[in-house]
């Protein structure tokens, strides 16, 4: 079983959202670092772009394959997890914190209408 | 597509916890504990992979040497009883048809290990050739690929237990599996039945593969564990396999070769006897008069760069010279590697070449292969 932290929203496309304030940080789940196994690359976008909802924003790849990144809230990059650069591996070992891949600026209230809480996420991974 | 087909070992995997794929209709583990850790205990210790889903073809009769040198572009009729050689199979323009080992059982009968995803073809084709070959038809070709199975056992301390295996000498030449040098393969009782072990293998280590009936193939697996638990046996995938060949610069079906491809396309011009008449012939002894207009060719990465992958554009300045056939994060060099088509004159190692990641390009050098070496 994988860990789906409760205080985080989660997309279908495997990304998970945590909300301070204005501010909403993104990364990858347990889950998925687990099924994508020993990250060796992680292509970010650049600080200032603009995200829509859906918009493939960057790549993650393993040993095996590459799998594209999606924003699973819109707002403009503010921060990018530059330590990812060197230490892929953080994605790893710890997806929900040192493993954060972005951090994005909200205009106004997050809509989160498309995203899923821990145990709809849970069960659209079958771990429910 | 039909469903996928599932070697004897599939629920010794799921017990393991392997994540499995389809893989030339087969559905086989891609990795247990991780591709990384399984690529490391092959380098380092031991690893067992299943291999059952590839092909084993029995060619005998008293002109079965004679045939295969005709069929193969390798001389199968050098090779003594107990002797095994790579060989490759071409269509008449010179294109790889197949990728195989071949192995001298008995004087007049071969085993020929071929890729999953080419056994009917290689069937077919080698009994088209049959019927070509002589009109007597003493020569057979008989497909036992349903009913063996094989595992590979990789790795530097693998000849420390896998003699432990069986308490009778070989029935060929030799009394136990470490007594056999590269590229020997004899037949050992174990559970009442023949097993076949050769010291070949993918990997670049040494190691054995062993060929046996379905019906023993989960307890010799075990036993295979069982011995190696001191040895630091870990169960490996086609993931690690994968890798491990990559940083051996060894082609795979299907990646560096294809029937668009000639043997000496590839690199693999040792493995062709020019000094005899096969199919192919022809059309490989015009391309090794003229020379090729491309040749594959190992290279790695020489900055941070996203992994090489299939497909990826080869480039020298704004001239497109090439493209990748494979490639991956090497897990013992730290540092992308692959390899690619390279067209001439640029196929040199040593040159200095740039592959394209989706828009950008990254540096990268032509190598040697193979691209790791034990220090």
């Amino acid at each position: 079983m994988s860990s789906i932290p409760d205080n985080l929203k989660y997309t279908a496309s495997h990304e998970w959202i945590r909300i301070e304030g204005d501010t909403a940080v993104v990364g990858i789940t347990d889950h998925a670092q687990a099924e994508l196994t020993d990250i060796v690359y992680v292509e970010l976008p650049e600080v200032g772009r603009t995200l829509a909802v859906g918009e493939g924003c960057g790549v993650v790849e393993s040993v095996k394959t590459a799998s594209d990144l999606y924003a699973p809230i819109a707002g403009e990059i503010t921060e990018i997890n530059s330590a990812l650069e060197d230490a892929p591996e953080q994605v790893n070992e710890s997806p929900y914190d040192e493993g954060w891949f972005f951090k994005l600026k909200l205009s106004g209230e997050p809509d989160l209408s498309g995203t899923l809480d821990a145990a709809g996420y849970a069960s659209q991974i079958g771990e429910s | 597509m039909a469903d996928p087909r599932r070697t004897a070992l599939y629920e010794t995997h799921q017990a393991l916890g392997a994540r499995c794929i389809d893989f030339g209709g087969w559905e086989m583990p891609v990795q247990y504990s991780g591709i990384v850790d399984e690529h490391r205990a092959v380098r380092e210790a031991c690893g067992l992979f299943d291999i059952s889903h590839m092909g084993e073809l029995m060619v005998g009769g008293a002109r079965a040497a004679e045939f295969l040198d005709h069929a193969l572009t390798n001389t199968a009729s050098k090779l003594g009883v107990g002797d095994a050689q790579y060989s490759l199979m071409c269509n008449d323009r010179g294109g790889v048809l197949d990728d195989l080992y071949v192995y001298r059982i008995a004087k007049e009968v071969y085993l020929l290990v071929v890729n999953a995803s080419r056994i009917a073809e290689d069937l077919a084709e080698l009994q088209r050739l049959v019927a070509e070959f002589e009109s007597t038809r003493t020569v057979n070709v008989v497909d036992e690929s349903d009913n063996l199975s094989a595992v590979a056992v990789q790795g530097p301390h693998v000849n420390r237990f896998v003699s432990q295996l069986f308490t009778v000498s070989g029935l060929i030449a030799v009394e136990r599996p470490t007594a056999l040098e590269k590229n020997q393969i004899d037949a050992f009782i174990f559970e009442g039945k023949d097993v076949y072990v050769s010291r070949t293998g993918y990997t670049g280590e040494d190691g054995f593969e062993l060929i046996a009936p379905n019906e023993i193939i989960t307890i010799l697996w075990e036993r295979l564990m069982e011995l190696g638990s001191d040895h630091g046996i870990k169960p490996a995938g086609l993931g690690a396999r994968d890798t491990l060949r990559m940083e051996m610069g060894y082609p795979l079906y299907g990646h560096e070769l294809s029937e668009g491809v000639s043997p000496l396309e590839a690199g693999l011009g040792f493995f062709v006897d020019m000094e005899k008449s096969f199919r192919g012939r022809g059309e490989l002894g015009f391309q090794k008069k003229e020379g090729v207009t491309r040749r594959n060719m190992a290279f790695a990465m020489t900055a941070k760069s996203p992994p090489p992958r299939e497909g990826y554009t080869v480039w020298i300045g704004d001239e497109e010279i090439g493209v990748v056939t494979s490639g991956t994060q090497s897990p013992s060099l730290q540092a992308g590697i692959g390899m690619a088509y390279i067209n001439q004159p640029h196929a040199k190692r040593g040159t200095d070449i740039e592959i394209e990641i989706r828009g950008r390009r990254f540096p990268a050098e032509l190598r040697k292969k193979p691209l790791y070496q034990k220090t």
